[in-house]
């Protein structure tokens, strides 16, 4: 094994460093679906390889995809059978724990970890002095052999909660036990972990050096190279859709209105109910690994890359996960750990973090102060936005308020500034479509600021500048539904005053070419879809089956789904809502070859062409000659060998890619309406009702896509009026760390939620399908500020909006 | 105690009695203060449960229809006595501290969270868990509506809220929205399936 604690932190590739567009040696035309049914829907040509699938129908001239499909591992929730990783028990089994920074910030003077190594049942200790997650120094002088305890290069420890050690033992509590056997001498210094005090001249430095943040798939980290002064890093002035635009400040002279508001958002943190948490089995010819994770293939590259393994000799399961949310991506800090002690002692190790961990270490949303301006003409037309920002990840990177500024409605003069402020607090992480729900809340509030002084509707407004055809179409039919009807702000009588508003999302279309899977047919008619890729809770197994049933003429239940296990192909990791995009079509073009290759035995036997077969309703026949039929259990029983398979990955998008290879055409949009009630007296909010509007390509399981958008709309109900990490300035602690004082939405905060998923095709794949876990959440925190303004006539810049910020904008305390 | 010599009783007695006396209420500080302390239990004293630990323990349970026993430290909770020692994972603890309901199971019939139930104190008590829900291979109602209506998303909240909205159906055959929701108010389920949980749960009802 080599030193985890020499090892250099690599940064990933530069794009520039792999190939980019792919050449095919045969190519054939296909005419796709193109646009919206019932509004624009018409067909598109595409050359695309020869070995791709004809094109699928629009949803309902299919019978299995499109449906709405009960999930098929639902039996195994409900019954407790599903084992999760923190399930997971092996023979001989130890429980790691961590002993962790009681400061925010402190050196070590010494460490003495023999009592803790001596304790009964305890069988090994480790000294971490490297941790995975957060942004790391340059040139960082991290390199002691753990063993020797160099106490001098031992890591600074930058918040409450940092790892310093690891303890293996048989039980959870002996090993709580002996952490707290390990003595250590710290040397206090000044501290920081309030983003505006971060910021002065002469606050406490977090970092004295220039840092950088290896990255692991979760769409966060500053950019490369970026500039640092105290705490502050940046600015960031582009991203993947490009730099500043045109003239600002012309553009501003130019304008008849101009708005700008401060706004602030609050660090949120994910709250999996599974907690991060990895079982290792270190043994000589393979490192198992069970892991709660959004990326099977992000955890196994990090441990090959950290302790010198091939890639073929790690192997990575996640059968089930109990949520991620963005966060969980990579080893973390308790995988590396839990390998070292399984390969110290020689056991298997579990690791899984505490709810306080979990809460203070694990990753969170960063907060933001985001200052915003706008300039429109007379008519509405956009005429200059500038936005700066600042924001803590703690410890990490990534504190950015995303693209909605620069991306979600045409203005040709642009600007921003997005920085990073570091403080001693834990790292941040991507959380369910990073930077742009805080940038959402900013830029929705003032574009209805914007439609109050043009005297327009907020949805008129939007119209008229908002070049989105799919927003169109979601604005349209989401204020049928909703019942649109606006009064005057503040307009309401009485004490609890309701009010309405809307406000849209947008997330950009990511596909992972990394994605494959392989389909086998087996002698009998059982059919595998095999895939690295996991499911997190969104339902990727269910669509995996629909699609490879719909390719073979079965139905979902009939198809074995076989995920969450690094020995078959590479998936995507889950996050930024690449999922459903990047790894079906590489299931339908995997089913389509196996199919292809029993059709050509049937051809053979019958004595017909191929293409003159097909499949449907579990039966193979002959389009020419309908007394050729069998049943396709009958022909799998006269397969020449036992099986049939086939692996296919992911092509790049029919069309090409907008930026690089992953970024597609068209944005995945969204528009959500709420009602509120205000109780002016108390100040509490409660949302009443929202309906959202959603596209996410083709629809591939109406009944999942329904609960992803709930769970998004939930959670931007608890973004908006409850959720808020708070940390102790005096002594750098989360005061909320566990489930309680951390407020979320339970049973009787849920409004009322009505969706409307709305067909869109692209004709960018095999499925054409996305994924929707981000844009279900980008929009609802603006669209309730939006509509508490409309109830108590003041605007709310900050979240969460919590009763003492509703009773200070009505000026009543 | 049977097999105990009487010697090594009259200790434990007297052991009892004095932890008794050293209670921390105001009334035995002041009593000890004025050297009034008496060492003798009144003789109408409620039993007091023995001292146990800090070695393992026996617990007899009934699990699901099963009669279990474990050995555990007393401090174990019932959660832990179930998952690390019956191996019944189907439980989960979320929070381990009584804030998000994961961890439910029926003590006697009721929704309890094992989290905040220690495993001694469960004692001859019929437990009933989410993996003995299901009456052989027929699903619970609830259990089929919640796949029926998509309740479970990433499904480690689901155990605890199948328990709670079962557990409800229980005690009310007629639920509405209201009480389904008053039901479920201590579960935490951050994937956002609390919709369908309240559809499923209805209809569960209604097929009773
Ligand atoms: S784990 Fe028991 S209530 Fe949360
Ligand atoms: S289904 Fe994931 S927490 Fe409830």
């Amino acid at each position: 094994m080599a030193d985890i604690n020499k090892k250099k932190i690599v940064l990933p590739l530069a794009p520039n460093e792999e190939f980019g567009s792919v050449k095919h040696l045969n190519t054939k035309k296909i005419k796709l679906p193109h646009g919206i049914p019932g509004h624009n829907l018409t067909e598109i040509e595409r050359e695309v390889s020869a070995d791709e699938p004809p094109a699928l129908a629009v949803n309902d001239q299919l019978s299995v995809v499109g449906k709405r499909t009960k999930r098929i591992d639902a039996i195994y929730k409900v019954t407790g059978a599903a084992k999760y990783t923190s399930d997971i028990q092996l023979p001989g089994m130890l429980y790691g724990k961590f002993l962790r920074s009681p400061h925010p910030h402190a050196k070590i003077k010494s460490i003495d970890v023999s009592a803790a190594e001596r304790h009964r049942g305890v069988h090994a200790v480790h000294i971490l002095s490297v941790e995975p997650g957060g942004a790391v120094q340059r040139d960082n002088g991290h390199d002691a052999p753990a063993e020797t305890y160099h106490v001098d290069k031992l890591p600074v420890l930058r918040y409450v909660g940092q790892p310093i050690a690891g303890v293996a033992a048989i039980s959870d509590k002996v090993a709580r036990e002996a952490v707290q056997l390990i003595k250590v001498e710290y040397e206090t210094l000044p501290f920081v972990v309030d983003l505006d005090e971060a910021m002065k001249k002469g606050a406490p430095l977090v970092f004295e050096e220039k840092v950088e943040q290896q990255q692991t798939g979760g769409d966060v980290g500053g950019e490369a190279g970026a500039g640092q002064q105290g705490n502050l890093r940046g600015p960031s002035i582009g991203s993947f859709y490009g730099g500043p635009r045109g003239d600002v400040d012309q553009g501003f002279n130019e304008s008849d209105i101009v708005v700008e508001g401060e706004f602030r958002t609050q660090v949120q943190t994910h709250c999996a109910l599974e907690t991060h948490g990895i079982v290792a089995d270190w043994q000589t010819n393979m490192l198992t690994i069970y892991a709660s994770t959004q990326s099977t293939k992000s955890v196994r590259n990090d441990l090959a890359e950290l302790f010198d393994l091939p890639l073929s000799k790690v192997r990575v399961i996640t059968e089930y996960m109990g949520g991620g949310f963005g966060a969980k991506f990579g080893a973390g800090h308790f995988g590396v750990m839990a390998v070292v002690l399984s390969k110290k002692s020689g056991h298997p190790v579990k690791l899984m973090l505490d709810r306080k961990e979990e809460q203070t270490t694990a990753g969170n949303r960063p907060n933001s102060q985001q200052m915003l301006k706008i300039g429109v003409k007379k008519d509405g037309t956009l005429q200059a936005i500038d936005l700066t920002s600042y924001g803590t990840a703690g410890i990490g990177l990534g504190a950015g308020v995303g693209r909605v500024a620069q991306d979600m409605y045409t203005c040709s003069n642009f600007r921003m500034a997005q920085y990073d402020v570091f403080t001693h607090a834990g790292p941040g992480a991507a959380f369910r479509a990073p930077g742009n729900v805080q940038g959402c809340f900013a830029l929705e509030q003032l574009i209805d600021e914007i439609a109050e002084k043009l005297n327009l509707d907020p949805l008129a407004y939007r119209d008229k500048i908002d070049q989105s055809e799919i927003r169109k179409v979601e604005r349209k039919k989401g204020a049928e539904k909703f019942g649109w009807k606006r009064k005057q702000p503040g307009s309401d009588s009485g004490v609890v005053k309701k009010g309405i508003g809307v406000a849209q999302g947008h997330w950009p279309r990511i596909i992972h070419v990394d994605s494959s899977a392989t389909v086998r047919i087996n002698k009998g008619g059982s059919v595998e879809i095999m895939s690295g890729v996991q499911d997190i809770g969104t339902g990727t197994k269910t669509i995996l089956a629909q699609v490879v049933a719909e390719e073979l003429g079965l139905k979902a239940e009939d198809i074995t789904v076989k995920i969450g296990d690094t020995t078959y192909p590479d998936g995507p990791g889950s996050g930024g809502s690449v999922t459903a995009g990047s790894i079906t079509p590489a299931a339908r073009n995997a089913a389509y070859q196996a199919k292809m290759q029993l059709l050509g035995q049937v051809a053979g036997g019958w004595q017909v062409e191929i293409a003159d077969l097909d499949m449907e309703k579990g039966e193979i026949f002959a389009k020419s000659d309908t007394s050729k039929r069998m049943s396709f259990v009958d022909a799998t029983k006269k397969m020449r060998t036992n099986q049939i398979m086939a692996t296919a990955s992911r092509p790049d998008d029919y069309g090409g890619f907008e930026v690089g290879n992953a970024i597609g055409y068209d944005r995945l949009g969204s528009v959500q309406f709420a009602e509120v009630s205000v109780d002016t007296e108390t100040g509490v909010i409660k949302v009443d009702r929202v309906v959202a509007a959603h596209s996410c390509g083709r629809p591939l399981n109406p009944l999942q896509i329904e609960s992803q958008i709930n769970g998004g709309v939930i959670m931007g109900v608890g973004y908006a009026l409850y959720e808020d990490r708070i940390m102790d300035k005096e002594t750098g602690y989360m005061v909320n760390a566990n489930l309680d004082q951390y407020k979320l939405p339970y049973s009787k905060e849920i409004p009322h939620i009505e969706n409307i998923i709305i067909e869109q095709y692209g004709a960018h794949s095999s499925t054409d399908a996305s994924g929707i876990g981000e844009p279900a959440n980008v929009a609802t925190a603006a669209a309730i500020a939006n509509a508490v303004y409309n109830a108590i006539g003041v605007r709310i810049y900050e979240l969460p909006m919590t009763p003492d910020k509703v009773l200070a904008a009505l000026q009543v305390i | 105690m049977n097999n105990k010599s009487s010697n090594e009783e009259k200790k434990a007695v007297s052991r009892r009695s004095f932890l008794k006396g050293a209670g921390v209420t105001t009334a035995s500080t002041v009593a000890m203060s004025a050297g009034l302390l008496s060492f003798k239990a009144p003789e109408t004293a409620p039993k007091r449960p023995p001292v146990l630990g800090p070695g393992d323990t026996e617990v007899r349970l009934e699990v699901n229809g099963q009669q279990e026993s474990v050995w555990v430290e007393p401090r174990t909770t019932l959660a832990e006595a179930l998952r690390d020692h019956l191996h019944l994972t189907g439980t989960k603890v979320v929070c381990d501290r009584g804030s998000c309901s994961a961890c439910t199971v029926w003590l006697n019939d009721k929704p309890v969270c094992s989290c905040m139930t220690l495993a001694v104190d469960a004692e001859g008590s019929k437990v009933t868990t989410v993996e003995g829900l299901a009456d052989g291979d027929t699903l619970h109602p609830v259990q089929e509506a919640f796949i029926e209506y998509d309740a479970a998303m990433c499904g480690y909240c689901t155990p605890g809220m199948v328990m709670s909205c079962a557990g409800l159906l229980k005690r009310n055959a007629n639920p509405n929205l209201d009480d389904v929701k008053a039901a479920t108010s201590g579960n935490l389920c951050r994937c956002g399936t609390y919709p369908k949980v309240f559809e499923a749960t209805l209809a569960a009802a209604k097929k009773m």
